[in-house]
């Protein structure tokens, strides 16, 4: 990383000498700088609408950038140690999905874990690409989703040697990481790309002691979430290249869904966030890691809560841990993860992140304060006190192996008719069923109903989780292939 | 040449003193620490701005979170102090002989340090054999506390800043946790007179009335603060805050404003307060 380089922040340069010219606009957006619309001036305030500007020469084109947001692509590739970077105006969602259809065909398979986010289903959708799932395995005392065994992936690539892409999670929601580098290797060695989910992991590539980060493991394309650890506007996010991927392929393939008219407010956060990591990264990652740790400590003073830490680390599946995440596993307060969530909304004025069956996760960033961390403690200890109980969880953690018997795009577009729930199994799923929080699909499109997933989706409605992805909104009535 | 302090207690309310002397500034990692020297009211401390106690009027609060408590519970052995590191409470309290430990929690060691040096006759006590003073968060300290306090007094700043955390629900629970089964606990509550502090004062109140079986709030005069008029809140278990000790004037302790008439009066508040009190309030 050039560090004399890292100090510019071309786009925020470009604008500031933008706002000197006082060029009069006739041209989008019709706020003109926020004058045609006073109330949202007011809210926003006046600095905010005067910066949301449309693209114009000296603002350069994120659809074919080439002067100061392909300056601010280059500092960024240099900050992550990629061969290139794009920013991205569409969510990190956009990134992934971007990877796997620039690195998939219609009917190439890719390898993937099954606890993977919403857009690799929708990625699938629109590329045609083939899943292959490999069982991430659960952490029985823990009841989360680990990373992706040494053994299962060498299986895998052996039974599907013509794979095109083996995608995974770095980390997982949770903190979890596979063993990326071994990964690599592998699949480098069978001409596999490896894309690489890294919405939770901006910050391995700036701080001290934090798991390997996509590109210094050699992967070939990896999704940023720039807005979570990163500290940009939400909805921002950079898709990273290493060495081998064509980026003018992968432009053309964002370009068929990107924006237009892409966000200049969302466009400068990536810029000034990305200097900031890149000058100050260090101290930053290391007062998050101090915190979260400092969290972990008291939290597992309480009692019942288990705050876990690097202790999980097992070598394999689960080949690192990011210490900055702060999950905490509920089961032995007798408490689900939800229920917490809930109760410290409720009742303590304390938003976290989420809580699912057995953990929630409390998002610990630069911008939290001891004292808050303090309060999310004592809160916690007072939720224990009053509602702690002996409760043995009643928890099926059966892992629904997934059984993909057509493609999930041919399945979506495919003559499908709607059947009750109940009578699903052995038919083919055309919709998606995801349970929320964690995010992760029961059932997708392509998929064969059985028997085992209409008693988790039943499951899953009675302890509260909320499922999303059909299109009855209830969940009682499941379209299936004709 | 005339220097004034001025503090804003609304947007467009504003009370200033004149100064004679700024004796002492600092910024601590937590706050912005002066003290000055002024005609009216002696010398006096503020804390980002705020007005935290003037020489001349520090007496009604400190009395106030002081002796009500004790004239209730005569056997109060343990005492946990939290914020109050000018001292005015930890002074008070050590008239009581009866008193056997007190735990002072201060968050910034500077404000103590700058309260001995310049405002002694508030800091006298800081020094009792019976003191231990914690620089910790309150909210910490006291999370690993059970059963362990009969009386808890909270002395914080605002529910905007360094003290917020003991103005949360969490803080309370944590507070019923450590005290006994006779145990009291008084905090400072705001003033109900201004829309901004009634709305903070109105929302802590709520919280201590869902923790504390038995609740109430007191009041006092003090002009120095704004409006002048100053709720304090009292908490507790089993004891009732208008039981007082018959023998609590035998103790021939000298005061400038509490005394047992007074005690009851205190708890009984002008009606728009109660109104405001009553009102059903969000949790």
């Amino acid at each position: 990383m050039d560090k004399i380089l890292q100090q510019r922040a071309p786009i925020m340069e470009a604008m500031e000498a933008l706002r000197n010219q006082r060029v009069v606009p006739f041209d989008v957006p019709g706020h003109k700088r926020g004058k045609g619309n006073p109330e949202l001036t007011e809210f926003f305030g006046a600095k905010t609408m005067s910066i949301d500007v449309n693209s114009m020469k000296p603002l350069d084109f994120l659809g074919h950038p080439v002067s100061v947001i392909k300056e601010a692509e280059e500092i960024a590739a240099d900050a992550f140690g990629a061969a290139h970077a794009f920013l991205m105006v569409s969510g990190t969602s956009a990134s992934v999905i971007a990877m796997i259809m620039a690195a998939c065909k219609k009917g190439d398979k890719i390898l993937m874990p099954r606890n993977v986010h919403k857009s690799v289903l929708s990625a699938l959708i629109l590329s045609g690409a083939l899943p292959v799932y490999i069982d991430p395995g659960l952490d029985i005392n823990l009841g989360v989703s680990m990373g992706m065994s040494i053994a299962d992936i060498a299986r895998a690539i052996d039974e599907n040697p013509d794979a095109a892409a083996i995608f995974l999670n770095n980390p997982t929601y949770y903190g979890i990481c596979s063993n990326l580098p071994e990964i690599v290797k592998m699949a480098r060695a069978k001409g596999i790309a490896v894309l690489v989910d890294e919405a939770h992991g901006t910050h391995f590539s700036f701080g001290r002691g934090l798991p390997i980060s996509a590109m210094a493991a050699g992967a070939d394309m990896s999704a940023v979430s720039m807005h979570k650890s990163g500290g940009s506007l939400t909805q921002s996010s950079f898709l990273l290249l290493g060495a081998a991927p064509n980026p003018h392929h992968v432009r053309q393939i964002i370009n068929l869904t990107q924006t237009t008219s892409a966000s200049y407010l969302l466009m400068v956060s990536l810029d000034i966030s990305r200097k900031n990591l890149a000058l100050n990264g260090v101290e930053i990652f290391d007062k998050v890691g101090q915190m979260a740790n400092y969290a972990r400590d008291e939290i597992n003073n309480i009692g019942g809560y288990y705050a876990f830490g690097k202790e999980i680390i097992n070598g394999d599946a689960i080949f690192d841990f990011d210490h900055t995440k702060l999950s905490v596993n509920t089961l032995k307060t007798g408490l689900a993860g939800r229920e917490v969530y809930d109760i410290l909304r409720d009742e303590y004025d304390i938003q976290i992140e989420f809580g699912d069956i057995g953990n929630f996760l409390a998002y610990v960033s630069v911008g939290d304060r001891m004292k808050d961390i303090e309060r999310l403690c004592s809160s916690l200890s007072e939720i224990y006190r009053r509602y702690g109980n002996d409760k043995k969880a009643d928890i099926d953690y059966e892992y629904i192996h997934p059984v993909v018997a057509a493609l999930p795009q041919e399945a979506f577009y495919a003559e499908k008719e709607a059947v009750r729930l109940e009578n699903s199994a052995g038919r083919i799923s055309s919709e998606l069923v995801m349970c929320y929080p964690p995010g992760i699909p029961i059932i997708a499109p392509g998929e064969m109903m059985t028997q085992a997933a209409v008693d988790y989706i039943r499951y899953a409605k009675e302890v509260g989780c909320s499922l999303t992805g059909t299109q009855d909104e209830d969940v009682e009535m499941l379209y299936v292939l004709k | 040449m005339e220097l004034w302090f001025s503090e804003k207690h609304t947007e467009f309310v504003k009370m200033s003193i004149k100064i004679d002397k700024h004796l002492h500034g600092e910024t601590s990692d937590f706050q912005r620490i002066d003290i000055f020297e002024s005609y009216e009211f002696g010398r006096f401390l503020t804390l980002d701005g705020v007005m935290m106690m003037t020489e001349k009027d520090e007496f009604a609060y400190h009395e106030m979170l002081v002796h009500v408590p004790m004239a209730v519970n005569s056997a109060i052995r343990k005492v946990l102090i939290i914020g109050a590191g000018d001292g005015g409470i930890v002074r008070e309290a050590a008239r009581y002989a009866t008193i056997e430990k007190m735990d002072m929690v201060e968050i910034d060691p500077q404000v103590v340090d700058a309260c001995k040096r310049f405002l002694p006759k508030t800091a006298s006590a800081l020094d009792d054999a019976r003191l231990s003073i914690y620089y910790q968060d309150g909210l910490k300290f006291i999370r690993k506390a059970k059963n362990e306090y009969d009386l808890i007094i909270v002395d914080s700043t605002d529910p905007f800043g360094p003290g917020e955390g003991l103005f949360t629900k969490e803080f309370y629970g944590n507070c019923y946790n450590a005290l006994t089964d006779d145990g009291i606990m008084v905090n400072q509550l705001g003033s109900p007179y201004y829309k901004n502090d009634a709305a903070a004062m109105k929302r802590a109140y709520g919280k201590l009335a869902g923790v504390f079986p038995i609740h109430a709030a007191f009041q006092a005069h003090i002009p120095t603060y704004p409006s002048g008029h100053w709720l304090f809140g009292f908490g507790s278990k089993k004891l009732s805050h208008l039981d007082v000790n018959p023998n609590w004037d035998n103790l021939g302790l000298a005061t400038k404003y509490y005394n047992t008439q007074l005690h009851r009066g205190a708890f009984a508040l002008p009606t728009y307060v109660n109104n405001l009190l009553n009102e059903e309030v969000a949790p």
